[in-house]
């Protein structure tokens, strides 16, 4: 606390702060700072011990583990390349339906389709769909939607088999099933984020678009869009990242199956798939290998992340100049 | 001005102008926001190639007129008008008239600096491509942004956003924005209110040469700009006798006469600046 140069002026209101005002000052700046250094401690830790369990088998397996594709616990032999793939395909796939689906909802809940109050509710409802546990996910995937997609799946497949997407039958679990599941698993995420994103675009944007003569459509496409482009683009990092790590419902979804196909119907699987089915009977060496994959998973969702971050940086400085 | 059977046709009766110098013929009967009667009973013709001054205290309706001008105000939804605004032959209030379509042609500068998030390039272009301008973009942007006394200041970064400029040359953007397409009729609420004297005053040189082609509506809230630029004032005052706030026209007439020898007695008071 410094001395009062002013204390000797004339006044029956004015003073210093107390000696109490300054120590929350310094107790809050304390907290704050713990907070954040509790936050940076935990990741380093977690990097660190995930690096120190997965060490043996980085040295036993080498680059080759990421890019092999056997994962044979009697042969030794460990490879994820098949789950990286399986990951990025179920969680680029659930991006796309996830995403167009969000924003289009963000953009019917926001955009005067509906009565304030009737678009709060159901903003609300999709928001329950977060609420949802993800092993009712995987439980309503199997039971209910693999039975109702499989016929138009065999159909497609029968039909239009030479078509790469096409080219297995469903008989099951598969791509398609837990694509779709994710899908609905990060719509609200990127439905919220996104509503968040165009309530921030100031009315006197919409007026200056509408000012303009153009209709809701054009206004909608051509202003509002670019203007909630940096959130719409954060809503979307953070639907990839949950897809990138949901375990339950993919592993009762997806068919726990070591190949890389593109088609939608074939079964597949994804490192948190893996790593949830196989930890429970795992030895010592395979405990290692699948802490080297879950290293690779960690990365990947950096990797993404990162990306994402700098995607989003650019379009803020494309749009709105900064 | 035909005389009606409106109860308040103001003193501006010595006033008259030939209906073909009129280019929007705006009887305002009824103006309402849900319940509230906003503004009621004001005839104001908009003249070609003139600037038409709306003046007035705070609240009344001044800013509401103008926006009931290009059907800005059926973005609101508890917005309802009574009465009829006739441009060309047509009352842009008819059932069959897409208020789309009459912002296409009556165009629209706002008190608040609005540029769209892009490039000013495309802030100005907007309107050229939104109505499909087969013509050469860059000569219309060039020209729209000279005209707003911008060009010089943004030639060498076209490409940046329109939101990095400031304040005073976003509002001028915005300017050039509305004048890039021609609008027939621009109107203009309080363009310079977020404006330094200088960006003011190149504002107002600006409506003057616009007024050479288009036909201006400005709203201000600064009277000195009002003898400046507008060749017609219209006074404007509030209503508080029935319990309510209601904006009604007081007074219209060339801005000479509004100023130095005001018919109504609420006029004399406001220019000359005893109004409370």
């Amino acid at each position: 606390m410094a001395s009062n140069p002013f204390a000797h002026v004339v006044t029956k209101v004015c003073g210093p702060p107390s000696a109490a005002d300054y120590g929350a000052d310094k107790l809050l700046r304390a907290v704050v700072w713990g907070a954040a250094a509790v936050i940076l401690l935990l990741v380093t830790y977690i990097v660190f011990e995930l690096g120190r369990q997965a060490f043996p088998a980085m040295l036993s397996f080498g680059p080759e583990f990421l890019y092999s594709t056997t994962w044979d616990v009697q042969a030794k032999q460990f490879g994820i390349l098949p789950e990286i793939w399986g990951t990025l395909y179920s969680s680029l796939l659930a991006l796309l339906l996830g995403g167009v689906l969000g924003v289009a909802i963000a953009i019917f809940l926001t955009q005067d389709f509906l009565d304030h109050r009737v678009s709060n509710v159901f903003r609300t409802i999709v928001e329950m769909l977060a609420a949802i546990p993800s092993v009712v996910y995987g439980l309503w995937g199997i039971y209910v939607l693999i039975p109702l997609i499989r016929p138009g799946a065999n159909w497609l497949h029968d039909s239009l088999g030479w078509f790469p997407f096409f080219g297995t039958s469903l008989s099951g679990p598969g791509m398609a099933p837990a694509a779709l599941v994710l899908a609905v698993m990060i719509l609200p995420t990127v439905a919220a984020i996104s509503v968040d994103a165009f309530k921030r675009v100031p009315y006197k944007v919409k007026e200056a678009a509408y000012g303009m003569g153009t209709t809701r459509w054009e206004a909608i496409l051509k202003v509002m869009l670019p203007s909630a482009s940096s959130g719409i683009l954060a809503a979307l990092v953070l639907g990839f990242g949950r897809a990138l790590g949901e375990t339950m419902a993919l592993a009762m979804l997806i068919g726990n199956s070591n190949q890389i196909s593109l088609s939608l119907f074939a079964p597949a699987n994804t490192l948190a798939s893996l790593l949830a089915s196989s930890f429970p009977e795992a030895g010592p060496i395979e405990v290692q290998a699948l802490m080297y994959a879950a290293l690779a998973l960690l990365a990947i969702t950096l990797l993404v992340n990162v990306f994402g971050l700098w995607i989003m940086k650019a379009a803020t400085r494309k749009f709105e100049g900064r | 001005m035909n005389a009606t059977a409106d109860a308040v046709t103001s003193p501006a009766a010595t006033w008259s102008i030939d209906p073909q110098d009129t280019v929007m013929d705006c009887r305002l009967e009824k103006i309402f926001y849900g319940d509230f009667l906003a503004v009621r009973n004001s005839i104001v013709p908009i003249e070609k190639n003139k600037i038409t001054g709306f003046i007035g205290p705070s609240g009344c309706g001044k800013s509401t007129v103008l926006r009931s001008l290009n059907r800005m105000n059926d973005l609101i939804p508890v917005f309802r008008f009574e009465g009829s605004v006739t441009y060309h032959g047509q009352d842009i209030y008819d059932k069959s008239i897409d208020p789309v379509l009459v912002r296409r042609y009556i165009g629209m500068v706002f008190q608040q600096p609005n540029p769209f998030s892009m490039s000013i390039y495309d802030n100005v272009a907007f309107g050229l491509r939104l109505n499909r301008y087969k013509g050469d973009l860059d000569e219309r942007v060039e020209k729209a942004l000279r005209s707003a006394a911008l060009w010089t200041e943004v030639k060498d970064k076209l490409k940046n956003s329109g939101l990095s400029l400031s304040g005073g040359q976003q509002q001028r953007l915005c300017i050039a924005r509305a004048v890039a397409t021609e609008p027939d009729v621009l109107l203009m609420d309080e363009p310079c209110s977020a404006l330094d004297p200088i960006a003011t005053r190149q504002v107002e040189e600006l409506m003057l040469e616009l007024k050479e082609h288009y036909s201006v509506a400005l709203v201000t809230h600064n009277m000195q700009q009002a003898t400046r630029v507008a060749d017609t004032t219209a006074f404007f005052s509030v209503d508080i006798s029935q319990g309510s706030r209601t904006g009604y026209l007081v007074e219209m007439g060339e801005t000479r006469q509004v100023f130095e020898d005001p018919q109504a007695d609420l006029t004399k008071e406001y220019v000359s600046g005893e109004f409370s």
